[in-house]
């Protein structure tokens, strides 16, 4: 699994050097950002063992659960990733009033 | 000549990563729990070796919660998670900075019909209650104080689609949020006072997997919740302004 968080890592790095699209480079950011959480997810994940919640199916802690550390890293770098996106949109729109356009490389070549 | 650039870096970072983490022969995936350090988090002996915790019988455990996620996220790092929460306000006030000038609602190109408005009506109770039976049962199931306060955000986001004369009063949101951020800092405070060191679970843990267990755990995500369920909103409200003029 953690060749997949791998590859998303790397087609946001891509998006991000290569578009000019201001809106394209936020969702390659996101991109980004979910590769690399599926990623660290990965690290703890090991194949039959079970979620790190006690129910009363799994009730002691002596069972074999699945890593629970880096999924609450995770839970933590999901709620930057909305706070940090939801200011590129603000900063996108910004630019947007200003220049009429979302491509960066049009922004001021007119003035 | 840019994609060029960009297909030359990303492969000087896969050689990197390859190589140091050595993809093909990662052992880490077969590593029992046992051998790891999160042992520590998952037999809640972080502190002190207590032996088996079972869920229902067990009371007083170190943390009393059935959730071990949430058990990391709001005791054992919980100065972690007022940084997060502190994140999260700093862009919403980012947001509102660089928005906070637009005062007309956004018109929609289509309005929406009757089915849309009576429908997101009538859901919009059943959405809040569940957004606050998530951060209520954090402690318990998956969940808690994150996805919680996003659900209440997404309950006001349909009713911000669903008619576009909506207008959420701001000022009720913005004073919930201070007090649910202040009211962290001063339960932080009372663990300082209480138990020795900020943000100590002060509280007896109860009986794991009851609702009314695990210390201080459950005021914690609720106060989570509330806060960012509060900022989440406020960013779709500003976000549903536009200029004036046009």
């Amino acid at each position: 699994m953690h060749i997949f968080g791998f590859i998303l890592i790397l087609i946001g790095i891509y998006g991000l050097i290569t578009k000019n699209n201001i809106i394209k480079m936020i969702i390659s950011l996101n991109v980004m950002e979910v590769g690399l959480n599926l990623f660290i997810v990965s690290t703890g994940y090991r194949e039959g063992s079970l979620a790190p919640i006690l129910t009363g199916e799994n009730p002691s802690t002596v069972l074999d659960f699945v890593d629970p550390l880096p999924q609450a890293l995770v839970l933590t770098s999901i709620v930057i990733g909305v706070g940090t996106t939801a200011l590129g949109l603000a900063f996108a729109r910004k630019i947007y009033q200003k220049h009429n356009t979302f491509n960066l490389m049009e922004v001021g070549v007119g003035e | 000549m840019r994609r060029i650039i960009a297909l030359a870096s990303l492969a000087v970072f896969f050689y990197l990563i390859a190589t140091n983490l050595s993809l093909d022969t990662w052992e880490s995936n077969l590593m029992d729990i046992e051998e790891r350090d999160s042992i520590a988090f998952v037999r809640k002996s972080v502190r002190e070796d207590r032996g088996e915790v079972v869920f229902g019988e067990t009371e007083n455990a170190e943390t009393g919660s059935a959730n071990m996620v949430s058990a990391i996220v709001v005791d054992y790092r919980s100065f972690d998670t007022l940084g997060e929460i502190t994140v999260l306000f700093v862009s919403s006030l980012g947001v509102a900075f660089l928005l906070g000038g637009l005062k007309k609602r956004v018109r929609f190109k289509h309005q929406a019909g009757f089915v849309m408005k009576k429908g997101s009506d009538l859901v919009f109770g059943f959405i809040l209650i569940f957004g606050v039976y998530m951060f209520i049962h954090g402690h318990l199931a998956p969940g808690g104080g994150f996805p919680g306060g996003a659900i209440i955000a997404a309950a006001f986001l349909l009713k911000f689609l669903a008619d576009d004369k909506y207008k959420a009063d701001m000022g009720a949101f913005k004073i919930l949020e201070g007090t649910a951020g202040t009211l962290y800092v001063l339960t932080g405070g009372a663990g300082l006072l209480l138990g020795g060191y900020f943000l100590q679970n002060f509280l007896p843990s109860g009986t794991v997997g009851e609702l009314f267990s695990s210390g201080i755990m459950p005021l914690v995500y609720i106060i989570v919740g509330l806060k960012v369920g509060c900022e989440l909103t406020g960013i779709f409200n500003y976000f549903m302004k536009e200029e004036a003029g046009v």
